[in-house]
């Protein structure tokens, strides 16, 4: 059977599943349960500076989007930061650790954007046995009106500065967590790992109004008939989360930095790829906050018997794997020609294809052929766009196939080169680099 | 002698109250919104829908179930009944497994397909609940219709004929208008008097006056009505019952008869019902007859085809409900003599019978079925009787009357349709096609001519 031990910037953990800072780990009772279940690690809910409690919206704090059978397919939530006091925090998270010593146990931290606060609270955490810290620069709602969370992860010189404090007055390590609310997650990403982090943890939610009543005008969830930006997390952002982790995973800065992966992880599959694509180890919440923590029995045992079957022997067979192959659209090759086929055995005529061809795309799918209801894809037409591959409800029955080198591309009347070429020696591309021969 | 549910011969109170009620209850439970919206969730909205043309009055159902699907029941409902005003009866009694959702491509596909019919009529009982209207009559037209029969086929060509501003007249035979929505389906696929409900919900558009009790040929006559009214629609079904061709042959009772009684009843344990039922025929109203016998109590309900299981008129579904329902449905097998001594149905003598090329032939073997009470269920017919005297004879063909593609008969200004018309195969939901589309077209005679005067 495959290990699936982890070590995460010098963080140890029985496999790579931890559950990310939020209502499920905000206090023993749950992170007890979720240890038994399986999970390798926490990040506790995070911890505020000493003083009067956090206080919550005792309206709803969660928002949702659905599926059909209300599958549930995006939450958003207005919680704020732990409203239990610090000590009764520090003392449970004390008594985890020392009763389970092999998951891992990391602590988040959002107090204000002064060192003090942060020379204050870092001791009292170390102090627990932890093993880490993760920095609360991501919470978009609430915290970020009073100068915290992703107030502060939206402007790169406070992540480093932060950060800084933090390497100074203690000893953990320190992941800093990133908020996707920003243009371009590399920078605020840079400014962690200048500023000593050893490794970054994202994403953090997304501002987000999950829905609108109607009736009342109100945005959900409403409070009292009045509703508030929350942060949008679930299987819904996972795309968004996967693309920014491979955005860090593959800057020249910080190749090879630790990320941990966080946004929608819903099966050993996300992980997996979340992984691939750069991440040492995810992050769950909504997952959990849907089905339980029993998920992860799940996680561990698709995750092994993918890796028995791929014979990866320990996850750094898997991680960063996919990140050489994400590229920029400039180089993509330009002579890799595809078609799509219908498997006619298949096709159960349900014409999606054809439609969302024929109204919305290059008119190059039949409906009919010889007077027949017949879906057939006219490759003198076809731009291998995929459209219809992701419009058809039969797994399969649609794919793209590529052409050979050499064979004739019907839409263009021109053989497939045989060479890969990509826009910047285009000749369509004014910018094209050209090689000037050697003098 | 026994009593109750084992009492020997005829006789009522089988079961108890709270059996006949559970017997008689909606044979598919409504769908709640949920449920609606999930299953809704499963139509692939597809192109040129092969569910739209299977359906004989062209419903666009895959908007209808978008519709739902979007929680838009109003809507849905609307689409339903532009093509369909008697789109409730149709989504409980329709066919659907040989009809939209035997061509659904999820019936293709995996052998499940979307649950177009009850679908349908969770749109249509929700905007009928509701009491919405979605039609408002034209400015009168002083035109006047007279439409021959309340059913299906009468009460769709009425309302269109309302909607465009004509006054129209429904002369039915029967005390009830509704045809055979209110006298000729299974009990269970129609509860709570839903078709007087939907008679009541199509009339509501106003300009549609029902005479009931007033019979073609008795009361009325054609050649009357074609003098008195700018135009006349046929509609008025199938009167006659097809005879066995056996010995004995009265003591058979007609199981129309059975079924259209069952359906007035107020009281079902007054209705009697023999310990042993044998019913002859191999189409919906053998099934309906059988299925209905079985729940209100006999003990023994064998249905008995002349031909094979293909054969049948019933559906694979109305089969499988009526073997589901404790019904034996036996094959190849012809009737003979009905038994009967001292006034009373001991059995029915049946020849066994096979093919001889496509020649249906008896082998001479015989076999008696002990019955109270035998049903004849073979087919109905036209009766061409209450159409004599008018005057002008209408052509027929294959014993029922002959129309054109827009529904005019011979004789000029009468048009008719549904089940007293020749060819289709007598659904109501062709019915509903039929006298739609023929008041389409007096719509445009009365309009100035054109294509149809």
């Amino acid at each position: 059977m495959a290990d699936l031990s982890n070590r995460f910037a010098g963080i140890k953990s029985p496999n790579p599943f931890w559950l990310a800072s939020a209502p499920p780990t905000d206090k023993a009772y749950n992170v007890e349960r979720a240890f038994k279940a399986g999970w390798g690690g926490v990040v506790w809910k995070t911890l505020g500076e000493e003083g009067p409690p956090v206080v919550n919206v005792n309206g709803p704090r969660y928002g949702a989007i659905w599926g059909a059978d209300r599958r549930l397919l995006g939450l958003n939530n207005i919680e704020l930061i732990t409203d239990r006091a610090l000590q009764t925090n520090l003392r449970e998270i004390k008594q985890i650790k020392r009763d389970w010593p092999d998951r891992a146990v990391v602590v988040s931290i959002m107090v204000p954007c002064e060192e003090e606060s942060w020379k204050a609270i870092l001791p009292l955490v170390e102090e627990t046995g932890a093993d880490g810290i993760e920095l609360n620069f991501g919470c978009p709602h609430g915290m970020s009106e009073r100068g915290m969370g992703s107030a502060v992860g939206q402007v790169p010189e406070y992540v480093e500065m932060v950060a800084r404090w933090c390497k100074q007055y203690s000893r953990m390590p320190v992941i800093t967590k990133l908020t996707p609310n920003i243009t371009d997650i590399r920078k605020p990403a840079r400014a962690a790992f200048a500023g000593g982090s050893d490794a970054v943890s994202l994403i953090n939610t997304i501002n987000s109004i999950t829905a609108v009543n109607i009736d009342t005008f109100s945005p959900e969830p409403s409070i009292d008939g009045k509703g508030s930006h929350g942060g949008y997390c679930g299987p819904a952002v996972k795309p968004i989360a996967m693309s920014m982790v491979s955005e860090i995973a593959r800057d020249a800065e910080m190749r090879g930095k630790p990320i941990s992966g966080i946004g929608g992880v819903t099966t050993w599959r996300d992980a997996v790829e979340f992984m691939a694509l750069g991440a040492g180890n995810v992050q769950v919440c909504t997952a959990a906050m849907t089905y339980g923590f029993r998920i992860v029995e799940e996680m561990i045992s698709g995750l092994s018997a993918y890796m028995d079957e791929k014979g990866f022997a320990s996850l750094d067979d898997i991680i960063g794997r996919a990140v050489p192959n994400v590229t920029d659209w400039q180089y993509l090759n330009l002579n890799y020609v595809t078609k799509a086929r219908i498997n006619q055995d298949l096709c159960i005529s349900c014409g999606r294809c054809h439609i969302a061809c024929e109204d919305t795309s290059h008119q190059a799918i039949t409906s009919s052929v010889d007077g027949k209801r017949m879906f057939m894809v006219k490759d003198d037409e076809c731009v291998g766009c995929n459209l219809c591959v992701n419009v058809c409800p039969v797994e399969d029955c649609i794919t793209m196939e590529p052409l050979a080198a050499g064979a004739l591309d019907e839409r263009t009347g021109q053989r497939v080169p045989d060479r890969y070429a990509n826009w910047t020696t285009h000749p369509n591309n004014p910018m094209a680099r050209v090689n000037e021969p050697a003098e | 002698m026994s009593t109750g549910q084992f009492a020997k011969g005829l006789a009522g109170g089988r079961l108890s109250p709270e059996q006949y009620a559970e017997n008689f209850s909606d044979l598919h439970q409504p769908f709640t919104e949920h449920e609606a919206r999930v299953e809704a969730d499963r139509c692939y909205f597809c192109y040129d829908a092969p569910c739209m043309t299977a359906c004989p009055t062209s419903i666009d159902i895959p908007l209808f179930i978008r519709q739902i699907s979007t929680d838009n029941p109003l809507g849905s409902a609307k689409t339903i009944f532009d093509q369909n005003i008697l789109g409730g009866m149709c989504a409980r009694v329709c066919p659907t497994e040989t009809l939209c959702e035997e061509v659904c491509v999820r019936e293709v596909a995996e052998g499940k397909p979307v649950q177009i019919g009850r679908l349908q009529r969770y749109a249509t009982d929700t905007a009928m609940s509701r009491g919405v209207q979605f039609y408002e009559r034209a400015p009168s037209t002083g035109k006047r219709v007279a439409v021959v029969g309340g059913g299906p086929a009468g009460l769709a060509c009425a309302h269109r004929l309302a909607m465009h501003g004509h006054a129209v007249t429904v002369f039915e035979a029967r005390e009830k208008p509704g045809g055979l929505n209110e006298y000729g389906i299974a009990a269970y696929k129609s509860t709570h008097d839903f078709a007087q409900g939907e008679v009541d919900y199509v009339t509501a558009i106003g300009g549609i006056a029902i005479e009931t009790g007033k019979v073609l040929g008795r009361d009325i006559a054609l050649s009357e009505l074609a003098a008195d009214y700018d135009a006349v629609f046929l509609g008025m079904g199938l009167g006659g019952v097809n005879a066995l061709g056996a010995l004995g042959e009265d003591g058979a009772a007609n199981a129309v008869d059975f079924i259209a009684e069952l359906r007035q009843s107020s009281d079902l344990s007054a209705l009697e019902v023999g310990r042993r039922v044998v019913v002859i025929g191999g189409g919906m109203t053998a099934v309906d007859a059988a299925v209905q016998a079985k729940l209100l109590g006999a003990e023994e309900v064998t249905i008995c085809y002349r031909r094979g299981q293909g054969h049948m008129n019933a559906s694979r579904f109305e089969q499988d409900l009526a073997a589901a329902k404790g019904v034996t449905i036996r094959h190849w097998l012809a009737p003979r003599a009905v038994r009967v001594e001292g006034g009373s149905v001991t059995g029915i003598e049946l020849e066994y019978t096979r093919l001889e090329g496509t020649t249906l032939v008896g082998t001479g073997e015989t076999l008696v079925l002990d019955a109270d009470q035998v049903f004849k269920a073979i087919g109905q017919s036209f009766v061409a009787a209450g159409l004599n005297g008018s005057g002008e004879m209408i052509a027929t063909e294959s014993g029922r009357i002959r129309v054109d593609e827009r529904g005019r008969t011979s004789m000029r200004g009468v048009w008719a349709g549904g089940d007293c018309v020749s060819g289709g195969e007598d659904l109501t939901v062709e019915a509903v096609a039929a006298g739609r589309d023929a008041a389409e077209s007096i719509h445009r005679t009365l309009s100035g001519g054109g294509i149809d005067g």
